[in-house]
């Protein structure tokens, strides 16, 4: 067959000395980068991709795309241990992980998000080479009224998923949206809630609100006097490094619903890795036994969102693979790096490329394992990071979140909005409002306020387009019916108490 | 621990440098250190792959590394202010492009510098045409039906563009001031999106630079009209000129240029302008510059004083086509 012929030229390529090398240093570099708060994968491919100028173009591929991936892995060793979010993606992943650290059970956490996303790797890998050339038919049947309405699904989303009040969700999801508004209009380049601040002209970043609202927010809660028995908690009750068999038996339907998920979001250009974290997090807790877990450490919560990331980030290879186009930022640079070295991607690319192609395909595959094999042994040291002091950890924290935004966009403006988003997140927590559906209305707010406007104007100010095509229509059916369980009454009941218990 | 002959050779070697900075760069061993070149797009992007192939030939003439410092936002225009305000020495150069050093002018109106006002014109280094595209089952055949079906359906049609003060908004601006339509345009974020949007066949039609296009147009997955240069593309030989089909009005490309801030000693100009000379001639460069559809200017149009008068042309081309979209 076609297929294991391409896929053993691929391995002959992704096997040899250098490009096995380039395989690993992009693992280990793309898990220290998701290991490291505030310092996301575009800056990172962004630096790195000058020094790959003068590697061999499969190498330097290679390369970039395990950093780009093993920024996956890493992303949620930050979000369990100390409730800051490496990447969009793992925002979800904090939720209940940090909750299991808290329990002591940080080990299982970092160790099932390790074993999930290997799984989920290995799945999309497999996905890419038998099904990507159909796949990248659903990147092309998503236009602007699709995704408007994906993004409606994905706000719903943000709803279901909190643990306290609706209203209060709702609250931090317009909150969200309106701080993405903030930079230039799209369709007339006017300049919005910047302030004549030309660092706001671009908006607002993302690590710069993340690291605020979860970062500095939670040191200074914990630095709060009535957190102290919180904190000896954590360092105390530190129970077992590895998951036990009822956390795989629990966590292994979950992987599995993940990886789907993922696999088919992470195809779509744009928020795919994203919203399938949070639509993973979403379908665990709305089809499991006991929702009220969630929230309060339950490690389906862990698995299913790094599964459905990792997925995601690898299927998000499908339309650079087959189109050329490239879905998302970081895809964009290894278009660059691309034509750098004399490829032009395109539509023709894995018939014109075929080492480059399948040589990344299989890479991808050797890629993940080698992250396994790095990350299982690394979740003992993270889990004793969590014994250093308070007063050692704390600065640490605060200077790499300082670093990592500053080394976005090298400007000094978006460490002082961190620190002003600090004190803000703090106030929040203190109101019981929660912070993950703030950072999803702003990551979800330009795409779907870009794609509203542009299936307006192609309509021509029309709003039934929204409902007259089928995927749309299908996609706000589904967010109107999640909504309405949401605000349940006695849904919302239930809640209520879950609520009343948890910690503020 | 530093013993102390260490520590004085540092001491000594910190003076040197001292020195170095604080000596004024003559003209004559110009240059004595490594060259920073901002680009004001992300490393990838056309100018940075245009901006690296020269200048990794001109550190070879120059005898001193030239290193690259992608600075990106604000459509450019925020690495741009920097390099204006960089002291000038002749170590902080930046690669402009039409948009950086025309299109900003009317497009920013509180711009912080002024193409013309706070730059010395180094050297012209790279043209990358600008082709008229169109999803693949768009009704029109050819320019002229092309033309004939835009006016006619001018409340019909969409064209996409990349975002305000892209090449891609603002050479399909000049189109549609040519044809006098106004179609909707629809803004994407980048060329990319843009152009997956054509392949979809979600919007008409677009003008984008011929690096993007060729590999779909050769597939068969969009569809060129004409390319806006006086000559074809080598690379795309049997899409027509703007001029061929009947269009001549439409000349647009993407150019990329050196310059230097304001005040720059005129020999080290001089020196720069040679060595970007020398590169454009080597054949390698040549070739890497031919393969991503950019045409290589001639001897006489890559002088300064040639760089100047462009970019004076490119203002006044540009000014009344983008005014009122602002």
């Amino acid at each position: 067959m076609e297929l294991f012929a391409n896929l053993a030229h691929g391995f002959a390529v992704a096997l040899s000395p250098i490009n096995l090398l380039m395989c690993l240093i992009g693992a280990l570099v793309g898990t220290l980068v998701g290991v490291l708060p505030g310092i996301g994968t575009i800056a990172t491919v962004a630096m790195l991709l000058p020094i790959t100028f003068g590697l061999p173009p499969v190498g330097a591929l290679i390369m970039l795309a395990g950093i780009y991936y093993g920024a996956q892995y890493g992303g949620s060793t930050t979000s369990i241990l100390v409730n800051i979010p490496g990447e969009a993606t793992s925002v979800v992943t904090a939720l209940d992980g940090h909750q299991m650290a808290r329990q002591g059970r940080a080990g299982p956490a970092l160790a099932i998000a390790a074993i999930g996303s290997f799984f989920a790797g290995c799945v999309a890998t497999v996905l890419i080479a038998v099904l990507g050339a159909p796949l990248t038919k659903l990147a092309l049947a998503f236009g602007p009224a699709e995704y408007f309405s994906l993004m409606v699904l994905g706000l719903i989303f943000a709803v279901v998923l909190a643990k306290g009040s609706v209203l209060k969700a709702i609250a931090m999801i317009v909150f969200g949206l309106l701080l993405s508004m903030v930079g230039s209009d799209i369709e007339t380049g006017a300049s919005r809630m910047a302030f004549n601040i030309p660092e706001l002209a671009d908006g607002l970043g993302f690590a710069t609100v993340a690291m605020g609202v979860f970062g500095f927010a939670e040191i200074i809660r914990n630095l709060d006097a009535g957190a102290e028995m919180s904190r000896d908690l954590v360092q105390q009750k530190i129970t077992g490094l590895m998951p036990t068999r009822k956390d795989l038996t629990d966590s292994a339907p979950a992987i599995v619903r993940g990886t789907i998920l993922g696999s088919i979001l992470g195809i779509l250009p744009g928020g795919g890795a994203v919203i399938a974290s949070f639509a993973a997090y979403t379908l665990e807790k709305k089809i499991a036994k006991d929702p009220s877990r969630f929230g309060r450490g339950a490690i389906e919560g862990v698995a299913s969102p790094e599964s459905a990331n990792n997925a995601a980030a690898q299927t998000s290879f499908i339309p650079l693979l087959t189109l050329g186009i490239p879905p998302n930022a970081v895809m964009a640079l290894m278009v660059g790096a691309m034509t750098i070295h004399g490829i032009v991607p395109g539509p023709q690319v894995m018939v014109k490329q075929p080492d480059l192609v399948w040589g990344m395909i299989a890479s991808m595959w050797i890629g993940n394992l080698m992250l396994i094999i790095i990350n299982l042994p690394l979740v003992g040291i993270w889990v004793r990071l969590l014994r250093v002091p308070y007063r050692l950890m704390f600065p640490s924290i605060v200077i790499f979140c300082a670093i990592g935004i500053y080394s976005v966009n090298n400007a000094p403006v978006d460490v002082v909005l961190a620190g002003a988003f600090g004190l803000v997140g703090y106030w929040l927590i203190k109101h019981d409002f929660e912070p993950a559906p703030l950072l999803l209305g702003m990551v979800l707010g330009p795409l779907m306020e870009e794609n509203l406007r542009r299936a307006l104007l192609i309509s021509r100010g029309d709003w039934s387009v929204f409902l007259s095509r089928p995927l749309s229509a299908v996609l706000l059916a589904i967010a109107a019916g999640l909504l309405v369980l949401a605000v349940l009454p006695t849904l919302r009941a239930k809640r209520d108490e879950v609520f009343v218990e948890s910690e503020g | 621990m530093m013993s102390v002959r260490s520590l004085a050779g540092a001491c000594l070697s910190a003076f040197a440098a001292l020195g170095a900075f604080a000596v004024p760069a003559s003209a004559q061993n110009y240059p004595t250190r490594t060259i920073t070149m901002i680009v004001p797009f992300a490393a990838g992007g056309p100018t940075d792959v245009i901006s690296r192939i020269v200048t990794a030939h001109m550190a070879q003439t120059l005898g001193q590394s030239i290193v690259i410092e992608n600075v990106v936002g604000a459509g450019g225009t925020t690495a741009t202010t920097r390099a204006a305000r960089a002291a000038n020495d002749g170590y902080t150069l930046v690669t402009g492009h039409m948009g950086t050093h025309a299109a900003s002018v009317p497009l920013y109106p509180k711009l912080a510098y002024h193409p013309e006002k706070d730059f010395e014109p180094v050297a012209l280094l790279a043209g990358t045409p600008i082709l008229i595209l169109a999803r693949k089952d768009f009704p029109p055949k050819d320019l002229k039906e092309f033309v004939a079906y835009v006016k006619a359906n001018a409340d019909k049609v969409n064209a996409a563009h990349a975002g305000i003060g892209s090449v891609s908004h603002a050479s399909c601006e000049l189109l549609n001031s040519i044809l006098d339509v106004k179609p909707v345009g629809v803004p994407f974020n980048g060329t990319g999106p843009a152009m997956n949007a054509l392949v979809a066949g979600q919007v008409d039609y677009m003008c984008d630079q011929i690096v993007n296009a060729v590999p779909q147009i050769n597939a068969g997955t969009i569809k060129a009209y004409a390319v806006a240069t006086p000559e074809r593309n080598p690379s795309l030989p049997n899409v027509p000129t703007t001029a061929e089909a009947g269009l001549p009005a439409f000349q647009a490309q993407a150019w990329n240029a050196i310059f230097a801030p304001k005040g720059t000693s005129p020999a080290i100009i001089a020196t720069l302008n040679a060595a970007a000379n020398k590169a454009l001639d080597d054949e390698n460069v040549r070739k890497r510059l031919l393969e991503l559809g950019s045409v290589i200017p001639a001897p006489a149009n890559r002088t300064p004083e040639a760089l100047a008068t462009l970019v004076k042309n490119e203002i006044a081309k540009w000014t009344p086509v983008l005014k009122p979209a602002t």
